[in-house]
């Protein structure tokens, strides 16, 4: 078989055939190799009359050119093959789950309490603190709840052997506060309470958010103007109705309540606003005049408002939880929820 | 307080319906907490009487009855009620009336035609009381629709009322408050004086004038104790929740409820001599109308006769001289009491009365002498009797001033402004009488009013009755302040991210505990005790915050958690000062170290993991072995700040897991939070423009040797331009004898001002490794 044309022929077929690198070779040492078929012809080129040796070499060489041709041809396909190949070994499961910490939460008390926080930072309210066991008066005397007084008996205070308290409400906070500064001041003052009351609807234990502003010119108009405010960004509606109700504080006059309209079933009435509509969510009022004296504030010069709200109250409505006991039962299934 | 619609309407009568009525009252401050029907609908029930009565001829228990209905007709009525009986009046559901789940059809019962029901109590919807037929009384109207008869188309007012507002604790009260808000006109009784039948008196005086200012009272001869109680006032009565306790009492009630002031009727035959309202001695008992013994103190007022206390003054009557069946002459007394004598004292005995609670908000001292003579009015009416004259002794007797109202001061506070004459006439449709006086206006309060004695006063009233809702909201102004945000504290928020970020959830325990837990866990034995807990295991204020913490770790495991990270931000409370509650951050981890997963090997938390987790909340922690009472010695470390303590962190101590009941020990972390909540402002350094080098050198130490020490040596003998030293690799084993250890130390050396040359490299090394050797008698791994 002399002839570079079946030579070709010959050899394009079986580099055709070749599944691997390894064949290739063989394929290629057969016909291009030192002993190769078509090497074996040039060699024999000089043994060719001259006349022929010209044309004869130039085919063989043509030859040479489509064979190598062919090999790169056929490695570049047996490349993209094997790219292929590893590409589907290496491709991962792209569904098992990331590797690593998991992540807790803060409580959904806490959360709230931020919330709150949050929003009334936006308004310039500055965050206090207080102790949480406290004397009589700061819980009470200052706050114009005079001994016997009745309100009193609806505070159902802890006593500590001491003659202390724990305090009832956040209200205590107002007035450290206003006894170590001078107006204008604007406040918020969230933490634990304690009443002496336990069953379905209360723990012994609770979270409130005081808030004070106090300044030459504060209305009860701009409660009313803040708090609305408030309630419409806590609850993210614009459109939520909110009412004032005349209460009794004595520590506040005038005094109010505070409802919005339900925000489980939109007014049409249900469980969780007794068939009302409405759910009261606030207390709040004017500073007294006597507040402002045991502080040494001058109440013909300054004016103010202050306010207390429950956090467990307002989480609840924020999430529909219907129990408050879940959040001081610390379960893990619960609390996650939160995340 | 509770009370029937028709009751107000009778006093007075606005153009509002019922639900407008309790919106009214709800806004003008008086929360109406709920309406209900007292009766459930249901119609076509008249009046029957039981004309005739025989066996059914087919059912020993049932009867056929003819039933007069008020027609020509009567009808026949199958009926299988035990109590059925000819003459009684019943109620007689016709056919096609409608009861509760119901409708009446005309049907055989056991073959007679039966047309009609007659109905128990319980079949209406009246009450739970389903035993027989429900009797009337033997005066009732036959054929009379039993709704009009019984006036059942009523609805029952619940008020929640606020402390201030103790006016509203009567009929006349809230009818008053109903037009002041409507200013429609309320029709009030003035009851006149009875006339006196009797000569007789009683002896009276008063002991404590003060706490007694006013006493009136009146002897009422040969009353019928056991006379009915008209149906008019018993309906008003169990509609206003009161239960029907003899006439006598009745009256006494009817009275507390529509003019507020308490009454008490004693048995004049159960009296030594005269009365005395004065202090009780100390010592002294009373066994009250509940049947309690009660020993009496120093601050309570009694009405006493001439041996004993009789009464608790303004609390409860006595059960010796209560007015029972064969009551012959009673004493009735009216009396106000000072709110100061009163408040308090029934709650110190667990009582709340409803005399008390008017008494310690206040009775209206003007109409103390018209209720006497309401009730004797009345307890003549219905039980007969004979009335003598009214003893009265009266001493000072509050006195309401007239309070300066500036309606400057007004716009001022509710931030709109009112006129002169809006805010007289408010004034005035709430009793106040109203006098100018240059730019203010001198407003005194009526006698009921005991909440209004400041300017303030005046303004929630004038606020109350325009209406809280008509006042205009306004957007809140005020100076634009930036409020301070430090860069130097870490807020609280933070570093409960931090923890939350490593897979902690935060968890919020009672800030009371188990005086158990506190022995097991606390470092001082004396927490502060509670005086009044509200259960033994929330007795005591937590001096740390792991109690509530393994209680959370055991609630959680109990509910098929095997996995519990958790942490809580809250105060504890330090024995000895009260003042001392520092804020704390206590950590909890139990369990494995990450959740299970596919990627990693599950196994269980380390001090290291543990450890790793509290480096993140600040910066420049030191740990020193030390040893707490509730953790394991050798597994807990003192975690100190700049050679300051900051908390603790170990496992729970090994004697203690059989105490708590846990199967494995927790690790367990508690810091003071101000400890943790500073931090330097960053100051940025130059980085170096020359390459850093790096050479790891493995010490062979004995056992003993801490790593953190020999970490100290080499940082010391560091020259200035050694970066860093780090560990990377601690191994025991094969190449290292027994009792020693190898640490291996990555050492990072670069200059800001050349390239380090090799020798330089080497010398710091060998200082380092020499110091190494001189100190702790390491040596160089080969």
């Amino acid at each position: 078989m002399n002839n570079p044309n079946d030579i070709v022929a010959e050899a394009l077929a079986a580099i055709l055939g070749c599944a691997d690198y390894y064949a290739l070779e063989q394929v290629k040492a057969r016909y291009l190799g030192k002993q190769g078929v078509l090497t074996g012809l040039l060699k024999s080129l000089g043994q060719m009359p001259a006349e022929e040796r010209k044309s004869a070499g130039a085919r063989i060489n043509e030859a040479k050119a489509a064979l190598e041709a062919a090999l790169r041809e056929r490695r570049e396909v047996l490349a993209a093959a094997e790219l292929e190949r590893r590409l589907a070994q290496e491709a991962l499961d792209i569904s098992l789950p990331g590797r690593g910490i998991g992540r807790g939460a803060r409580h959904p008390v806490s959360q709230t309490l931020a919330r709150i926080e949050a929003l009334f930072h936006s308004l310039g309210f500055g965050v206090a603190d207080g102790p949480e066991i406290e004397t009589d008066f700061y819980n009470f005397t200052a706050l114009n709840i005079p001994e016997n007084h009745p309100a009193r008996a609806m505070h159902d205070t802890f006593y500590l052997q001491s003659g202390e308290l724990l305090r009832t409400h956040t209200s205590p906070v107002q007035v450290h506060y206003m006894l170590e500064h001078r107006p204008p001041l604007r406040i918020i003052a969230p933490g634990r309470v304690y009443r002496c009351d336990s069953d379905v609807t209360h723990t012994p234990m609770f979270h409130q958010v005081e808030g004070l502003w106090v300044d030459e010119n504060v209305s009860f108009a701009d409660l009313k103007g803040v708090l609305a405010d408030f309630m419409r960004a806590f609850f993210e509606r614009d459109d939520l109705p909110v009412r004032f109700r005349p209460s009794f504080f004595p520590f506040t006059e005038p005094s109010a309540e505070m409802d919005i309209g339900c925000v489980i079933c939109g007014g049409a009435g249900c469980r969780v606003c007794s068939h009302t509509g409405w759910l009261e969510v606030l207390g709040c009022g004017m500073v007294h005049p006597n507040v402002f004296r045991h502080v040494g504030i001058d109440p013909e010069r300054y004016l103010g408002f202050a306010f207390g709200m429950g956090a467990e109250r307002l989480a609840m409505l924020r999430h529909g939880v219907d129990d408050l006991r879940l959040f001081f039962q610390n379960d893990l299934r619960f609390l996650s929820q939160f995340r | 307080m509770q009370f029937p619609e028709s009751w107000l309407r009778a006093l007075v009568n606005p153009p509002l319906d019922a639900a407008q009525l309790a919106h009214a009252l709800t806004m003008a401050g008086l929360e109406v907490e709920g309406i209900a029907d007292l009766a459930p609908g249901f119609s076509g029930v008249v009046v029957g009487e039981v004309l005739y009565c025989e066996k059914h001829p087919g059912a020993d228990r049932l009867k056929i009855c003819r039933v007069g209905v008020g027609e020509s007709d009567s009808l026949s009525i199958v009926c299988g009620a035990p109590n059925v009986a000819v003459g009684l009046k019943v109620p007689c559901a016709r056919i096609g009336a409608k009861l509760p789940g119901m409708e009446i059809q005309a049907a055989q019962v056991r073959g007679v035609e039966s047309h009609g029901m007659l109905c128990s109590a319980r079949e209406l919807g009246l009450s739970q009381d389903g035993e027989g037929l429900y009797v009337l009384p033997t005066g009732a109207p036959v054929g009379k629709d039993l709704r009009d008869y019984l006036a059942l188309d009523d609805k029952i007012f619940t008020l929640k009322l606020t402390p201030n507002r103790a006016d509203c604790l009567s009929m006349i009260g809230i009818a008053r408050e109903v037009a002041a808000i409507t200013g429609v006109a309320a029709n009030l009784p003035k009851p006149a004086p009875v006339l006196q039948d009797t000569t007789d008196t009683w002896r009276v005086s008063v002991a404590d004038a003060a706490a007694c200012p006013l006493y009136c009272g009146r002897i009422i001869k040969g009353v019928d104790a056991r006379a009915a109680t008209p149906p008019w006032m018993a309906a008003r009565l169990e509609r206003a929740g009161l239960r029907l306790l003899g006439a006598v009492v009745d009256v006494t009630n009817y009275v507390l409820l529509e003019m507020g002031q308490p009454l008490h009727a004693f048995d004049l035959g159960k009296l030594a001599g005269g009365l005395r309202v004065r202090r009780a001695q100390a010592g002294e008992t009373l066994r009250l109308l509940n049947e309690q013994e009660v020993t009496l103190a120093e601050d309570m007022l009694v009405i006493a006769d001439e041996q004993a206390p009789q009464a608790l003054a303004g609390i409860m009557g006595g059960v010796h001289s209560a007015v029972g069946e064969d009551t012959k002459d009673v004493f009735l007394e009216a009396a106000f009491f000072a709110p100061e004598a009163i408040v308090g004292r029934a709650r110190r005995l667990g009582l709340s009365t409803d005399a008390s609670q008017r008494f310690e908000r206040g009775v209206d001292y003007a109409a103390t002498r018209a209720a006497l003579e309401r009730a004797s009015a009345l307890l003549v009416q219905i039980c007969g009797g004979r009335p003598g004259a009214v003893v009265e002794v009266k001493g000072r007797l509050p006195e309401r001033k007239p309070i300066p109202l500036r309606l400057e001061r007004l716009a001022r506070i509710l931030g709109f402004a009112m006129d002169v004459g809006t805010a007289t006439r408010y004034l005035e449709r709430l009793g106040a009488r109203v006098a100018p006086a240059g730019d203010a206006l001198l407003v005194t309060p009526p006698s009921f009013r005991f909440d209004l004695a400041i300017e303030e006063d005046l303004v929630e009233e004038l606020a109350r009755l325009h209406g809280y809702d008509a006042i205009d909201a306004k957007v809140p102004r005020g100076p634009l302040a930036m409020l301070p945000v430090s860069e130097t504290r870490v807020a609280e928020a933070e570093l409960a991210e931090r923890l939350m970020h490593r897979d902690y959830q935060e968890v919020i325990t009672y800030s009371f505990v188990d005086p158990a837990w506190e022995a097991a866990l606390g470092e001082n034995g004396a927490p502060l005790a509670l005086q009044n807990p509200i259960a033994s295991h929330l007795a005591v204020m937590r001096t740390t915050l792991w109690g509530g913490l393994i209680d959370t770790l055991k609630y959680n495991l109990d509910h098929q958690q095997s996995r519990v990270r958790v942490f809580e931000l809250g105060r504890v409370f330090l024995g000895a000062q009260a003042q001392a509650q520092p804020r704390r951050l206590g950590g909890l981890v139990y369990g494995a170290a990450q959740e299970e997963q596919w990627g990693l090997p599950t196994r269980a938390a380390d001090f290291f993991d543990v450890k790793g987790d509290v480096q993140t909340l600040a910066a420049g922690l030191e740990f020193a072995r030390a040893s707490h009472p509730a953790l394991h010695p050798g597994q807990s470390v003192e975690v100190l700040r700049g050679g300051r303590h900051v908390g603790w962190l170990g496992a729970l101590h090994p004697r203690l897991l059989q105490r708590f009941d846990l199967p494995a020990a927790p690790w367990l972390f508690e810091f003071a939070l101000d400890a943790l909540a500073s931090r330097d402002a960053v100051r940025h350094q130059t980085l170096s423009r020359f390459p850093s080098v790096r050479r790891d050198l493995a010490l062979v130490v004995a056992e003993e040797v801490a790593a953190a020490v020999l970490l100290e040596v080499l940082r010391s003998a560091a020259e200035a331009w050694v970066v860093s030293v780090e560990l990377f690799d601690l191994y025991r084993g094969k190449g290292v004898e027994g009792g020693k250890k190898s640490l291996a130390f990555r050492v990072v050396m670069q200059d800001t001002e050349h390239t380090l040359t090799e020798a330089e490299v080497e010398g710091a090394v060998a200082r380092m490794v020499e110091a190494a050797q001189n100190c702790l008698q390491a040596r160089l791994r080969s």
